[in-house]
């Protein structure tokens, strides 16, 4: 198969994933639930396998530290989307469920055998081709996480260090 | 106990008319002479003017009543809590990224506080294609001077930080000229957290003038009370209905507020005033209503330096250049405007491209960066014609804002530019915000790898803090829906006092644009609906 050929068959396939995928995720969740961000097993899977990657060396090596960070990032990206509108927030939800869903998986983030098990090098790769993707959809989901994720880790105090930000004035910060 | 004074709180342990909406249990109604959409920069001044001139004014506002008690200047609490949609407002296609404020002030309240007057070139243009014939620099002076008065917009006398600076010297190395910019400080600490409240109260907002004027002289505020939706009869708006929002102001509780007054305002922003007047189907015959809605759509340039830049210390903005606005006709190829952004580690690490280990090298180097933002002036030629703003289903605002050739070419010759005066000031390397930029460390590396980026949405980093136009004046029907008194054209009860009015982008900070000339329509307003001369307002 061609490269184009490739692109056009990744295309249709997520332009149908896309607006089957999302919706068919939003039937399945309780109607009171249907706007405001849930942090569920899903997204968390999906999170903490990209979390790493979009972070890089900043986070701990150590694998109890690791965990803990990338736990702690996950939280702090919920809390993030919690603050958009909620019409936004279905639309992350949404990203999160199409994410979530095998074949989505395997067709558009080409990660096979789960995100828990998906490697380090599987989802560079997934973010550098949905980063430069022809697909304005796959761009934006792209962005999207590249914002929550390090936007997320560069709002935790603990993190300016390492940066050599020294912070706002401590004595107005009280 | 902080050891700044907070006259916010002092207000209303004194007895202010302030009401938060999502505190409210019952559904509400209220009467006034005026009713005020919005509480920024053309709600603030406007609502000012007409208590001091004895007019009832009720003003609503979507987001919460904070001060300096909260301003901890934290990202992470300033973004959600101050700016429209977290600070993540997008357009359309998500292509770009809009900073508005959302709260008691508006944008006024987390504004980096560059005040420029009115270009001249900006107002004859206004005056030649739209017959705002008394829109002059002669005729706006005295509007600015009591502005600039009021708000003590004066010149800085701090020397800019390395961040400015680097502006300053890179340019002038290149003989290209700069001048400082003028703040509407007082009293200022020189700390550099403007963009998320000011903590001393030394910013001059709407938050601590005009607005704790107007209630002191009698005015009730509402907040996180949404407006929705204008009752219209015949020529007329009836009443106002709004609804109240939850804590975190996304969610409507369910209580309403009604609200009626003998004239309307509305300083919306805008983004939301053309929506409410969308909402509301409002007389549009021409269709021009929440069209050409401007964004000086902004790219940015990342440069690194041996030496600690520090660019989240000290007053944001304080220097600029509009060499680049000047080298060719209004209506030519597009002009740009040159400043420096202050760097805080969200702003900074997601407006940087790049991810893994690539992106926490930059982030290493944090207090080593310099960012320099161009500024591209919209709406005086075909190719910058502008967005629009539509409503989504559940009625909220969306701005759809193409970007073609014509501002891509801008776009290319400003991140040129940038890389030029940053490489001029000493520049260890230059990255143009683009998902495909690199660290470039030469400027003939720099200007072969930028002439080889792809100019497309999604992919060149394209923000926006300065949302314009879509109530377009001119007493001219064909060409605004706005007359050049601020009137909406066909309801004789409603202005818009916000730079939603502006025809064209202003081609600078927009601030006191909105200031001087929102004073000079609601002195007007004051007049005619108390048939006396209007108020003055002195700081």
């Amino acid at each position: 198969m061609t490269p184009r050929r490739s692109f056009l068959k990744i295309g249709v396939a997520g332009a149908l994933l896309l607006a089957a995928g999302g919706a068919a995720y939003r039937w399945s969740r309780p109607a009171a639930t249907r706007n405001k961000f849930i942090l569920d097993d899903e997204a968390l899977a999906v999170l903490a396998a990209v979390i790493p990657s979009m972070l890089g060396p900043v986070l701990p090596d150590e694998v109890a530290a690791r965990a803990a960070a990338v736990q702690a990032t996950a939280g702090r990206v919920r809390d993030a989307i919690l603050g958009l509108p909620l019409a936004t927030q279905k639309e992350v939800q949404d990203l999160f469920g199409l994410l979530a869903l095998g074949p989505a998986r395997r067709l558009l983030a080409r990660v096979a055998g789960g995100w828990a098990r998906a490697d380090a090098k599987q989802v560079d790769a997934f973010l550098q081709s949905w980063r430069s993707n022809r697909f304005a959809t796959l761009r934006i989901a792209y962005m999207a996480m590249h914002d929550l994720i390090i936007g997320a880790w560069y709002s935790d105090p603990a993190t300016w260090e390492a940066i050599g930000y020294p912070g706002p004035l401590k004595e107005l910060t009280a | 106990m902080s050891v700044i004074p907070d006259p916010i709180q002092a207000g209303l342990a004194a007895g202010w008319r302030v009401t938060d909406g999502a505190r409210l249990t019952a559904d509400s109604a209220l009467e006034a002479d005026v009713v005020i959409v919005g509480s920024g920069a053309g709600g603030g001044v406007t609502a000012e003017i007409l208590a001091l001139s004895g007019l009832r004014v009720i003003f609503v506002e979507e987001g919460a009543l904070k001060s300096s008690k909260d301003f901890k200047m934290r990202e992470a609490d300033a973004y959600p809590a101050l700016y429209q949609e977290s600070a993540a407002r997008k357009t359309r296609d998500k292509g770009i990224n809009i900073l508005q404020g959302r709260t008691v002030g508006g944008s006024t309240t987390v504004n980096w506080t560059s005040s420029f007057r009115t270009p001249d070139i900006t107002l004859a243009y206004w005056n030649q294609h739209y017959g705002l014939k008394d829109y002059t620099p002669q005729a706006l002076a005295p509007w600015f001077e009591l502005m600039e008065q009021r708000l003590n917009i004066t010149d800085w006398p701090a020397p800019p930080n390395e961040n400015n600076d680097l502006l300053r010297r890179g340019a002038a190395k290149l003989d290209i000229p700069t001048a400082l910019i003028r703040r509407n400080v007082n009293g200022c600490w020189n700390l550099g957290y403007c963009g998320m409240g000011c903590p001393t109260n030394a910013k001059q907002s709407m938050l601590i003038t005009t607005i704790p004027s107007a209630l002191r002289n009698g005015a009730t505020l509402l907040t996180r009370v949404r407006a929705e939706h204008l009752v219209i009869n015949g020529d007329k708006v009836t009443q106002l209905d709004c609804v109240a929002l939850d804590d975190a102001g996304l969610a409507p509780t369910g209580r309403r507020v009604t609200l009626r007054a003998q004239h309307y305002v509305l300083a919306g922003g805008a983004i939301n005033t053309p929506a409410l007047l969308l909402r509301s189907t409002a007389p549009d015959p021409r269709g021009l209503l929440g069209k050409r809605t401007f964004l000086h759509p902004t790219v940015i340039s990342a440069g690194l330096f041996e030496q600690r830049v520090d660019g989240y210390a000290g007053a944001p903005q304080t220097v600029y250049s509009d060499h680049f606005l000047h080298a060719d006709r209004i209506d030519g190829p597009i002009g740009y405007k040159l400043e420096a952004p202050p760097l805080h580690p969200v702003l900074l690490s997601t407006t940087m491209a790049g991810f893994g280990a690539q992106h926490a090298a930059m982030m290493k180097q944090f207090p080593h960066v310099h960012a320099l933002l161009a500024l591209l002036r919209d709406g005086f030629h075909a190719g910058a014609p502008g967005g629009s703003v539509a409503l989504a289903a559940d009625g909220a605002p969306v701005l759809d804002y193409p970007i073609g050739d014509f501002i891509w070419d801008g776009a290319r010759r400003a991140l040129l530019t940038m890389a030029e005066i940053q490489f001029a000031a000493g520049a260890k390397s230059v990255t143009p915000v683009h998902e495909q930029g690199q660290a470039y460390t030469t400027w003939a590396q720099a200007k072969a790898g930028i002439n080889g980026l792809p100019f497309k949405l999604l992919a060149t980093r394209v923000v926006s803090a300065h949302v314009m136009g879509g109530c377009a004046m001119s007493d001219d029907e064909r060409l605004g829906v706005t007359g050049a008194d601020g009137r909406y054209h066909g309801l004789a009860n409603v202005s818009v006092h916000d730079g939603s009015l502006f025809p064209t982008a202003i081609g600078a900070n927009p601030q006191l644009s909105i200031y001087a000339i929102v004073a000079r329509l609601a002195s007007g307003l004051a007049r005619d609906l108390t048939g006396k001369p209007a108020a003055r307002p002195i700081a």
